[in-house]
Protein backbone atom coordinates (compact mmCIF):
# COMPACT_ATOMS: atom_id res chain seq x y z
CA UNK A 1 0.00 0.00 0.00
CA UNK A 2 2.89 2.31 0.10
CA UNK A 3 4.25 3.81 -2.87
CA UNK A 4 7.42 4.24 -1.67
CA UNK A 5 9.56 4.61 0.98
CA UNK A 6 12.81 7.03 0.94
CA UNK A 7 14.82 8.30 3.72
CA UNK A 8 14.25 11.69 5.43
CA UNK A 9 17.48 12.51 6.88
CA UNK A 10 19.42 9.94 8.25
CA UNK A 11 16.97 8.98 11.12
CA UNK A 12 13.53 8.83 9.45
CA UNK A 13 11.84 6.88 7.01
CA UNK A 14 9.77 8.65 4.45
CA UNK A 15 6.41 6.63 3.23
CA UNK A 16 4.79 7.51 0.49
CA UNK A 17 1.27 6.79 -0.28
CA UNK A 18 0.48 9.07 -3.24
CA UNK A 19 -0.18 12.21 -4.70
CA UNK A 20 -3.82 12.20 -3.94
CA UNK A 21 -5.53 14.02 -0.26
CA UNK A 22 -8.58 12.13 0.16
CA UNK A 23 -10.06 9.73 2.65
CA UNK A 24 -9.24 6.49 1.21
CA UNK A 25 -5.69 7.59 0.85
CA UNK A 26 -5.53 8.99 4.38
CA UNK A 27 -7.49 5.83 5.75
CA UNK A 28 -4.20 3.43 4.56
CA UNK A 29 -1.74 6.36 6.67
CA UNK A 30 -3.65 5.80 9.81
CA UNK A 31 -3.89 1.90 9.26
CA UNK A 32 -0.15 2.03 8.41
CA UNK A 33 0.46 4.26 11.78
CA UNK A 34 -1.66 2.30 14.55
CA UNK A 35 -0.11 -1.01 13.25
CA UNK A 36 3.20 0.62 13.30
CA UNK A 37 2.81 1.64 17.05
CA UNK A 38 1.00 -1.82 17.92
CA UNK A 39 4.39 -3.33 17.07
CA UNK A 40 7.20 -1.53 19.07
CA UNK A 41 9.67 -2.04 16.96
CA UNK A 42 12.84 -1.22 18.50
CA UNK A 43 14.23 2.66 18.10
CA UNK A 44 11.22 3.80 16.69
CA UNK A 45 10.49 7.58 18.67
CA UNK A 46 7.91 9.27 16.57
CA UNK A 47 5.96 8.86 14.05
CA UNK A 48 4.44 11.70 11.76
CA UNK A 49 1.01 10.46 9.96
CA UNK A 50 -0.16 13.24 7.74
CA UNK A 51 -2.93 13.49 4.30
CA UNK A 52 -0.55 10.72 2.35
CA UNK A 53 2.43 10.27 3.68
CA UNK A 54 3.87 8.79 7.01
CA UNK A 55 7.12 9.38 8.60
CA UNK A 56 9.16 7.24 11.00
CA UNK A 57 11.34 8.67 13.11
CA UNK A 58 14.07 6.03 14.88
CA UNK A 59 17.15 6.52 17.34
CA UNK A 60 20.11 5.88 15.14
CA UNK A 61 21.65 4.16 18.19
CA UNK A 62 19.56 1.34 17.58
CA UNK A 63 18.48 1.28 14.54
CA UNK A 64 18.96 2.22 10.74
CA UNK A 65 16.85 3.01 7.75
CA UNK A 66 17.96 -0.26 5.78
CA UNK A 67 16.90 -2.84 8.39
CA UNK A 68 13.75 -0.11 9.24
CA UNK A 69 12.66 -0.14 6.29
CA UNK A 70 12.40 -3.97 5.25
CA UNK A 71 10.71 -4.26 8.73
CA UNK A 72 7.66 -2.01 7.54
CA UNK A 73 7.52 -3.36 4.49
CA UNK A 74 6.90 -6.69 5.84
CA UNK A 75 4.73 -5.71 8.85
CA UNK A 76 1.32 -7.05 8.52
CA UNK A 77 -0.97 -4.64 8.06
CA UNK A 78 -4.02 -6.57 9.41
CA UNK A 79 -7.45 -6.36 7.39
CA UNK A 80 -9.16 -6.99 10.51
CA UNK A 81 -7.07 -3.77 12.30
CA UNK A 82 -9.86 -1.47 12.24
CA UNK A 83 -10.31 2.19 12.82
CA UNK A 84 -11.36 2.92 16.38
CA UNK A 85 -13.05 6.34 15.82
CA UNK A 86 -15.18 8.09 17.28
CA UNK A 87 -17.99 10.58 16.36
CA UNK A 88 -17.33 14.05 18.19
CA UNK A 89 -19.82 16.96 18.58
CA UNK A 90 -18.21 20.24 18.90
CA UNK A 91 -20.17 23.07 20.00
CA UNK A 92 -18.92 26.45 18.16
CA UNK A 93 -20.49 30.17 18.75
CA UNK A 94 -20.53 32.38 15.67
CA UNK A 95 -21.30 35.95 17.48
CA UNK A 96 -19.47 38.50 15.56
CA UNK A 97 -16.68 38.90 18.09
CA UNK A 98 -15.90 35.20 16.98
CA UNK A 99 -16.95 34.94 13.40
CA UNK A 100 -13.88 37.16 12.50
CA UNK A 101 -13.84 36.89 8.60
CA UNK A 102 -17.63 35.80 8.01
CA UNK A 103 -17.28 38.97 5.36
CA UNK A 104 -14.99 37.81 3.73
CA UNK A 105 -16.35 34.52 3.44
CA UNK A 106 -19.16 35.57 1.93
CA UNK A 107 -17.47 38.07 -0.08
CA UNK A 108 -14.97 35.40 -1.65
CA UNK A 109 -17.52 32.49 -1.79
CA UNK A 110 -20.66 35.08 -2.73
CA UNK A 111 -23.22 33.52 -0.54
CA UNK A 112 -25.33 34.35 2.12
CA UNK A 113 -23.78 34.21 6.06
CA UNK A 114 -26.91 32.04 7.03
CA UNK A 115 -25.91 29.76 3.92
CA UNK A 116 -22.10 30.15 4.81
CA UNK A 117 -22.90 28.67 8.30
CA UNK A 118 -25.86 26.44 6.93
CA UNK A 119 -23.37 24.70 5.25
CA UNK A 120 -20.72 24.37 7.58
CA UNK A 121 -22.73 23.07 10.56
CA UNK A 122 -24.93 19.98 8.61
CA UNK A 123 -21.77 19.05 7.25
CA UNK A 124 -20.22 15.38 8.84
CA UNK A 125 -16.25 15.89 8.88
CA UNK A 126 -13.42 13.09 8.75
CA UNK A 127 -9.82 14.26 10.81
CA UNK A 128 -7.16 13.27 8.55
CA UNK A 129 -4.26 14.27 11.38
CA UNK A 130 -3.43 16.70 13.80
CA UNK A 131 -0.43 18.19 14.59
CA UNK A 132 1.56 22.01 13.49
CA UNK A 133 0.70 22.46 17.49
CA UNK A 134 -0.74 20.64 19.97
CA UNK A 135 -3.81 18.92 19.71
CA UNK A 136 -4.72 20.57 16.46
CA UNK A 137 -7.09 18.91 13.98
CA UNK A 138 -7.14 19.31 10.29
CA UNK A 139 -10.68 17.93 9.36
CA UNK A 140 -11.83 17.66 5.82
CA UNK A 141 -13.49 17.82 3.55
CA UNK A 142 -15.55 21.35 2.47
CA UNK A 143 -17.82 21.18 -0.15
CA UNK A 144 -16.37 23.15 -3.49
CA UNK A 145 -18.49 26.21 -2.77
CA UNK A 146 -17.30 26.37 0.23
CA UNK A 147 -13.47 26.65 -0.36
CA UNK A 148 -11.46 29.49 0.26
CA UNK A 149 -7.57 30.26 0.33
CA UNK A 150 -5.39 31.81 3.32
CA UNK A 151 -5.45 34.97 4.22
CA UNK A 152 -3.30 37.06 2.08
CA UNK A 153 -1.64 38.65 5.11
CA UNK A 154 -1.75 35.61 8.10
CA UNK A 155 -3.00 36.80 12.16
CA UNK A 156 -0.31 37.34 14.28
CA UNK A 157 -2.79 35.85 16.93
CA UNK A 158 -5.48 34.11 16.31
CA UNK A 159 -7.55 33.53 19.31
CA UNK A 160 -7.52 29.98 21.24
CA UNK A 161 -10.58 28.14 20.39
CA UNK A 162 -10.95 29.59 16.50
CA UNK A 163 -12.17 27.36 13.58
CA UNK A 164 -11.12 28.27 11.09
CA UNK A 165 -11.29 27.39 6.92
CA UNK A 166 -8.59 26.75 4.28
CA UNK A 167 -9.32 24.87 0.61
CA UNK A 168 -11.54 22.05 1.49
CA UNK A 169 -10.56 21.72 5.44
CA UNK A 170 -11.80 23.23 9.11
CA UNK A 171 -8.86 23.25 11.62
CA UNK A 172 -9.21 24.06 14.93
CA UNK A 173 -6.80 26.53 17.15
CA UNK A 174 -6.25 24.49 20.54
CA UNK A 175 -3.92 27.77 21.49
CA UNK A 176 -3.03 31.27 20.51
CA UNK A 177 -0.80 31.06 17.92
CA UNK A 178 -0.18 32.63 14.37
CA UNK A 179 -2.59 31.68 11.67
CA UNK A 180 -3.77 32.55 8.27
CA UNK A 181 -6.95 30.54 7.96
CA UNK A 182 -10.79 32.14 7.69
CA UNK A 183 -12.42 31.93 11.07
CA UNK A 184 -15.75 31.14 11.01
CA UNK A 185 -16.27 30.99 14.64
CA UNK A 186 -15.07 29.85 18.03
CA UNK A 187 -15.40 26.69 20.42
CA UNK A 188 -15.39 27.05 24.04
CA UNK A 189 -14.63 23.33 24.32
CA UNK A 190 -10.88 22.06 25.48
CA UNK A 191 -9.83 20.31 21.77
CA UNK A 192 -6.13 19.58 23.87
CA UNK A 193 -5.71 19.24 27.28
CA UNK A 194 -2.34 18.65 28.47
CA UNK A 195 -2.98 17.76 32.23
CA UNK A 196 -4.40 14.58 30.43
CA UNK A 197 -1.71 12.45 29.69
CA UNK A 198 -3.64 9.47 28.75
CA UNK A 199 -5.92 11.08 25.95
CA UNK A 200 -5.08 14.68 25.54
CA UNK A 201 -6.52 15.22 22.38
CA UNK A 202 -10.10 15.39 22.01
CA UNK A 203 -9.86 15.10 18.08
CA UNK A 204 -7.90 12.01 16.40
CA UNK A 205 -7.47 10.81 12.72
CA UNK A 206 -9.89 8.86 11.59
CA UNK A 207 -12.49 10.60 14.07
CA UNK A 208 -15.95 12.18 12.37
CA UNK A 209 -16.47 15.37 13.42
CA UNK A 210 -19.67 17.71 13.56
CA UNK A 211 -19.89 21.00 14.62
CA UNK A 212 -23.03 22.53 16.50
CA UNK A 213 -23.88 26.30 16.47
CA UNK A 214 -24.61 27.65 19.93
CA UNK A 215 -25.54 31.06 21.19
CA UNK A 216 -22.95 33.93 22.59
CA UNK A 217 -25.25 32.98 26.02
CA UNK A 218 -24.86 29.28 25.72
CA UNK A 219 -20.83 29.80 25.05
CA UNK A 220 -20.04 31.90 28.05
CA UNK A 221 -22.10 29.45 30.37
CA UNK A 222 -20.48 26.58 28.76
CA UNK A 223 -19.25 23.89 31.13
CA UNK A 224 -17.93 20.62 30.33
CA UNK B 1 11.12 19.83 52.56
CA UNK B 2 12.23 21.88 49.41
CA UNK B 3 15.07 24.05 52.18
CA UNK B 4 17.66 24.33 48.93
CA UNK B 5 16.74 26.28 46.32
CA UNK B 6 17.73 28.67 43.72
CA UNK B 7 16.32 32.55 44.19
CA UNK B 8 16.29 33.47 40.52
CA UNK B 9 17.39 37.39 40.45
CA UNK B 10 17.51 37.62 36.89
CA UNK B 11 15.96 35.06 34.28
CA UNK B 12 18.18 35.50 31.44
CA UNK B 13 16.86 35.58 27.40
CA UNK B 14 15.33 32.09 27.22
CA UNK B 15 15.85 29.78 30.53
CA UNK B 16 14.18 26.68 30.66
CA UNK B 17 14.13 22.99 32.06
CA UNK B 18 15.37 20.09 29.91
CA UNK B 19 16.27 16.55 29.65
CA UNK B 20 16.02 14.28 26.87
CA UNK B 21 12.97 15.09 25.79
CA UNK B 22 9.49 13.43 25.26
CA UNK B 23 8.97 10.12 22.43
CA UNK B 24 6.07 9.16 20.43
CA UNK B 25 3.93 12.64 20.35
CA UNK B 26 4.50 13.76 16.82
CA UNK B 27 1.17 12.27 15.83
CA UNK B 28 -0.93 14.64 18.36
CA UNK B 29 1.41 18.14 17.72
CA UNK B 30 4.18 18.08 20.38
CA UNK B 31 7.90 17.45 19.10
CA UNK B 32 10.33 15.70 21.20
CA UNK B 33 12.15 19.29 22.62
CA UNK B 34 14.84 18.25 24.70
CA UNK B 35 18.38 20.07 25.40
CA UNK B 36 18.98 21.70 22.14
CA UNK B 37 23.17 20.78 22.05
CA UNK B 38 22.93 17.02 23.29
CA UNK B 39 26.71 16.88 24.03
CA UNK B 40 26.95 19.52 26.38
CA UNK B 41 23.61 18.44 28.00
CA UNK B 42 25.16 14.93 29.01
CA UNK B 43 28.27 15.98 29.70
CA UNK B 44 27.19 18.61 32.15
CA UNK B 45 24.94 15.52 33.76
CA UNK B 46 28.41 13.65 34.02
CA UNK B 47 30.07 16.40 35.60
CA UNK B 48 27.35 16.74 38.26
CA UNK B 49 27.89 13.39 39.32
CA UNK B 50 24.17 12.27 37.89
CA UNK B 51 22.19 10.09 35.94
CA UNK B 52 23.13 11.14 32.13
CA UNK B 53 19.11 11.97 32.08
CA UNK B 54 18.33 14.09 34.83
CA UNK B 55 17.20 17.57 34.25
CA UNK B 56 18.85 20.46 33.85
CA UNK B 57 18.71 24.33 33.34
CA UNK B 58 19.38 25.36 29.58
CA UNK B 59 20.41 28.88 28.82
CA UNK B 60 20.52 30.94 25.55
CA UNK B 61 23.23 34.21 25.16
CA UNK B 62 22.65 36.17 28.75
CA UNK B 63 21.92 32.92 31.27
CA UNK B 64 20.38 33.49 34.74
CA UNK B 65 21.57 35.37 38.05
CA UNK B 66 20.86 32.61 40.66
CA UNK B 67 21.84 32.67 45.04
CA UNK B 68 21.85 29.52 46.08
CA UNK B 69 20.19 28.76 49.50
CA UNK B 70 20.81 25.38 51.01
CA UNK B 71 22.98 22.89 52.20
CA UNK B 72 26.97 22.32 50.19
CA UNK B 73 25.62 21.11 46.63
CA UNK B 74 28.36 20.72 43.94
CA UNK B 75 27.29 22.37 40.19
CA UNK B 76 28.47 22.11 36.62
CA UNK B 77 28.15 24.21 33.22
CA UNK B 78 29.09 23.35 29.65
CA UNK B 79 29.20 25.36 26.77
CA UNK B 80 31.14 28.34 25.89
CA UNK B 81 29.81 30.29 28.91
CA UNK B 82 31.37 33.64 30.73
CA UNK B 83 29.74 33.15 34.20
CA UNK B 84 31.00 34.56 38.00
CA UNK B 85 30.75 32.64 41.16
CA UNK B 86 30.05 35.60 43.84
CA UNK B 87 30.93 33.89 47.21
CA UNK B 88 30.81 36.21 50.08
CA UNK B 89 32.31 39.86 48.47
CA UNK B 90 34.47 37.94 46.32
CA UNK B 91 33.86 37.35 42.64
CA UNK B 92 35.64 34.54 40.78
CA UNK B 93 35.53 33.53 37.43
CA UNK B 94 34.03 30.53 36.63
CA UNK B 95 35.17 27.70 34.63
CA UNK B 96 33.41 24.89 32.85
CA UNK B 97 33.85 21.09 32.49
CA UNK B 98 34.80 22.02 36.01
CA UNK B 99 32.65 20.93 38.94
CA UNK B 100 32.11 23.74 41.90
CA UNK B 101 30.93 24.10 45.56
CA UNK B 102 28.13 26.24 46.36
CA UNK B 103 27.31 26.90 49.64
CA UNK B 104 24.44 29.33 51.34
CA UNK B 105 24.59 32.54 49.86
CA UNK B 106 26.85 32.03 47.00
CA UNK B 107 25.48 33.93 43.42
CA UNK B 108 26.09 32.32 39.97
CA UNK B 109 25.75 34.82 37.59
CA UNK B 110 25.86 33.64 34.33
CA UNK B 111 26.53 36.29 32.11
CA UNK B 112 27.04 35.12 28.49
CA UNK B 113 27.47 32.00 26.40
CA UNK B 114 29.83 34.31 24.29
CA UNK B 115 29.84 33.51 20.79
CA UNK B 116 27.91 30.52 20.88
CA UNK B 117 23.89 30.14 21.57
CA UNK B 118 22.93 27.38 24.29
CA UNK B 119 24.79 26.67 27.78
CA UNK B 120 23.70 24.15 30.54
CA UNK B 121 23.79 24.33 34.32
CA UNK B 122 23.63 20.87 36.31
CA UNK B 123 22.87 20.63 39.79
CA UNK B 124 24.51 17.54 41.58
CA UNK B 125 21.12 15.88 42.59
CA UNK B 126 17.45 16.23 41.92
CA UNK B 127 15.88 19.43 40.63
CA UNK B 128 12.24 19.37 41.72
CA UNK B 129 10.09 20.33 38.08
CA UNK B 130 6.96 18.86 36.68
CA UNK B 131 7.77 15.40 34.38
CA UNK B 132 4.66 15.02 31.67
CA UNK B 133 5.04 12.01 29.32
CA UNK B 134 8.32 11.55 31.01
CA UNK B 135 10.11 14.32 30.09
CA UNK B 136 10.78 17.81 32.26
CA UNK B 137 11.45 19.65 29.42
CA UNK B 138 9.83 22.85 29.00
CA UNK B 139 8.21 23.47 25.35
CA UNK B 140 6.94 27.50 25.89
CA UNK B 141 4.68 26.76 22.47
CA UNK B 142 2.09 24.58 24.24
CA UNK B 143 3.11 25.46 27.74
CA UNK B 144 4.15 21.47 28.50
CA UNK B 145 7.17 20.56 30.79
CA UNK B 146 8.73 22.05 33.72
CA UNK B 147 7.69 25.65 35.19
CA UNK B 148 4.28 25.04 33.58
CA UNK B 149 5.45 25.04 30.57
CA UNK B 150 7.11 28.36 30.45
CA UNK B 151 10.49 30.30 30.44
CA UNK B 152 12.14 30.78 33.58
CA UNK B 153 11.07 34.61 34.91
CA UNK B 154 12.84 36.68 37.70
CA UNK B 155 11.78 36.49 41.67
CA UNK B 156 10.91 32.94 41.64
CA UNK B 157 12.66 29.69 43.01
CA UNK B 158 14.21 26.82 41.71
CA UNK B 159 13.69 24.01 44.04
CA UNK B 160 15.98 20.87 44.82
CA UNK B 161 14.47 17.59 45.77
CA UNK B 162 17.67 15.96 46.45
CA UNK B 163 21.49 16.67 46.58
CA UNK B 164 24.16 14.63 46.46
CA UNK B 165 25.76 14.07 49.27
CA UNK B 166 29.03 13.69 47.50
CA UNK B 167 31.10 16.65 46.97
CA UNK B 168 33.87 14.89 45.11
CA UNK B 169 35.03 17.49 42.11
CA UNK B 170 34.97 16.35 38.38
CA UNK B 171 36.88 17.65 35.58
CA UNK B 172 37.21 17.68 31.85
CA UNK B 173 39.26 18.54 29.26
CA UNK B 174 37.32 19.71 26.55
CA UNK B 175 36.44 22.91 24.14
CA UNK B 176 34.23 23.65 22.33
CA UNK B 177 34.66 23.72 18.78
CA UNK B 178 32.65 25.88 15.89
CA UNK B 179 31.98 24.80 12.49
CA UNK B 180 30.32 26.63 9.57
CA UNK B 181 30.12 23.38 7.41
CA UNK B 182 26.90 21.68 7.94
CA UNK B 183 26.54 18.38 6.04
CA UNK B 184 23.11 17.62 4.74
CA UNK B 185 20.97 14.45 3.01
CA UNK B 186 19.36 15.90 0.18
CA UNK B 187 15.53 16.42 0.80
CA UNK B 188 12.18 14.79 -0.53
CA UNK B 189 11.53 17.80 -2.73
CA UNK B 190 14.92 18.53 -3.43
CA UNK B 191 13.76 18.64 -7.50
CA UNK B 192 11.34 21.31 -7.00
CA UNK B 193 14.30 23.73 -7.02
CA UNK B 194 15.66 25.29 -10.43
CA UNK B 195 19.56 23.92 -11.26
CA UNK B 196 20.51 27.36 -10.35
CA UNK B 197 18.84 26.88 -7.04
CA UNK B 198 20.48 23.68 -5.66
CA UNK B 199 23.82 24.99 -6.51
CA UNK B 200 23.35 28.29 -4.45
CA UNK B 201 22.17 25.98 -1.81
CA UNK B 202 25.38 23.55 -2.39
CA UNK B 203 27.55 26.49 -2.97
CA UNK B 204 26.82 29.73 -1.67
CA UNK B 205 27.15 30.94 2.09
CA UNK B 206 24.01 31.91 4.12
CA UNK B 207 23.86 34.00 7.58
CA UNK B 208 21.68 33.15 10.37
CA UNK B 209 18.74 35.58 11.03
CA UNK B 210 18.12 37.07 14.35
CA UNK B 211 15.11 35.05 13.88
CA UNK B 212 15.91 31.84 15.18
CA UNK B 213 14.91 29.94 18.65
CA UNK B 214 14.66 26.60 20.05
CA UNK B 215 11.62 25.95 17.15
CA UNK B 216 13.48 26.90 14.08
CA UNK B 217 16.37 28.44 12.64
CA UNK B 218 15.95 30.96 9.85
CA UNK B 219 18.59 31.71 7.72
CA UNK B 220 18.81 34.65 4.99
CA UNK B 221 21.55 34.55 1.75
CA UNK B 222 20.58 34.41 -2.09
CA UNK B 223 16.86 33.24 -3.26
CA UNK B 224 16.75 29.55 -3.76
CA UNK B 225 14.71 29.45 -6.91
CA UNK B 226 11.28 26.86 -6.69
CA UNK B 227 10.40 25.76 -10.60
CA UNK B 228 7.52 22.84 -9.18
CA UNK B 229 5.42 24.46 -6.18
CA UNK B 230 6.15 26.72 -3.45
CA UNK B 231 3.88 24.55 -1.11
CA UNK B 232 3.16 21.27 -0.41
CA UNK B 233 0.06 18.81 1.21
CA UNK B 234 1.22 19.71 4.95
CA UNK B 235 3.23 16.62 5.84
CA UNK B 236 5.03 15.65 9.16
CA UNK B 237 8.48 16.96 9.74
CA UNK B 238 11.12 15.99 11.66
CA UNK B 239 14.43 18.08 13.34
CA UNK B 240 16.67 18.96 11.11
CA UNK B 241 14.81 19.40 7.64
CA UNK B 242 15.59 22.51 6.13
CA UNK B 243 12.26 23.83 4.63
CA UNK B 244 12.38 26.75 1.71
CA UNK B 245 9.08 28.51 0.97
CA UNK B 246 8.39 31.31 -1.52
CA UNK B 247 10.93 33.72 -0.55
CA UNK B 248 13.71 31.46 -1.01
CA UNK B 249 15.03 31.68 2.31
CA UNK B 250 16.28 28.47 3.95
CA UNK B 251 14.36 27.39 7.59
CA UNK B 252 15.83 24.60 9.63
CA UNK B 253 13.62 23.08 11.81
CA UNK B 254 15.46 23.05 15.44
CA UNK B 255 14.31 20.96 18.37
CA UNK B 256 10.93 22.70 19.29
CA UNK B 257 9.18 22.68 15.51
CA UNK B 258 6.09 23.07 14.63
CA UNK B 259 5.38 18.88 13.93
CA UNK B 260 3.80 19.69 10.32
CA UNK B 261 4.71 21.69 7.42
CA UNK B 262 3.44 22.71 3.92
CA UNK B 263 6.90 23.87 2.23
CA UNK B 264 9.15 21.84 0.14
CA UNK B 265 11.79 20.22 1.95
CA UNK B 266 15.03 21.10 0.31
CA UNK B 267 17.38 18.93 2.94
CA UNK B 268 17.78 17.55 6.12
CA UNK B 269 20.66 18.28 8.66
CA UNK B 270 22.80 15.27 9.46
CA UNK B 271 22.30 13.70 12.95
CA UNK B 272 26.03 14.37 13.73
CA UNK B 273 26.22 17.93 13.16
CA UNK B 274 22.91 19.06 14.71
CA UNK B 275 24.96 20.23 18.34
CA UNK B 276 27.52 22.46 16.25
CA UNK B 277 24.15 24.02 14.25
CA UNK B 278 22.32 24.45 17.29
CA UNK B 279 25.24 26.81 18.75
CA UNK B 280 25.81 29.17 15.46
CA UNK B 281 24.47 32.81 16.68
CA UNK B 282 22.45 35.48 14.50
CA UNK B 283 25.32 36.71 11.89
CA UNK B 284 27.11 33.04 11.70
CA UNK B 285 28.17 31.96 8.35
CA UNK B 286 26.89 28.73 7.39
CA UNK B 287 27.89 26.66 4.77
CA UNK B 288 25.56 23.35 3.55
CA UNK B 289 27.71 20.22 2.28
CA UNK B 290 26.12 17.27 0.75
CA UNK B 291 26.72 13.21 2.10
CA UNK B 292 24.47 10.39 1.18
CA UNK B 293 23.30 7.99 3.74
CA UNK B 294 25.90 5.72 4.45
CA UNK B 295 28.21 8.59 5.53
CA UNK B 296 25.41 10.25 7.75
CA UNK B 297 25.31 6.83 9.71
CA UNK B 298 28.91 6.66 9.59
CA UNK B 299 29.57 10.41 11.26
CA UNK B 300 26.85 9.62 13.82
CA UNK B 301 28.66 6.77 15.51
CA UNK B 302 31.42 8.87 15.27
CA UNK B 303 29.94 11.42 16.91
CA UNK B 304 28.26 9.15 19.56
CA UNK B 305 31.59 7.02 20.00
CA UNK B 306 33.40 10.40 21.20
CA UNK B 307 30.24 11.54 22.99
CA UNK B 308 31.11 7.77 24.79
CA UNK B 309 34.81 8.89 25.14
CA UNK B 310 33.95 12.00 26.58
CA UNK B 311 32.01 10.46 28.98
CA UNK B 312 34.17 8.16 29.97
CA UNK B 313 36.61 10.77 30.97
CA UNK B 314 35.09 12.13 33.38
CA UNK B 315 35.48 9.83 37.10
Amino acid sequence: MIKNISNLGDAALYCDFGQEVNKETNTKVIRYFKSIQKKNIIGVNNLTPSYNKLIVSFDLKKNNFKSLKKEIENLDILNSETLSSEKIVIPVCCDEDFSLDIKRLEEKLKIDREIVYEKFFTKDFFCYMTGFIAGMPFLGDLDKAMRVKRLETPRVKVPKGSVGLTEQFANIYTFESPGGWNIIGNTPKDIFDSSKEIKPNLINPGDIITFKRISKDQYQNYNE
Amino acid sequence: MNKNYFEVIRAGINTTFQDLGRKNLNHIGIPFSGAMDNRNYLIANKLAGNELNFPVIEFAYQGPLLKYCGNKINIAITGDVNFILKKNKDKINGNCYQSLTLEDGDEIDIISTNKSVYGYLAISGKLDVKFQWLSCSTNTKANIGANNGRKLESNQKIYISKINENLNNKKLNYINTKIENIRVIKGTNFDYFSKEGKDIFFKKEFIVSKLSDRMGMRLEGTKIDNIVNTNIKSEGLIKGVIQVPADGNPIIMLSDHGTIGGYPKIGTVISADYDKLVQLTPGSKIKFKEVDLASAETLFKLYDLENQNLISQIL
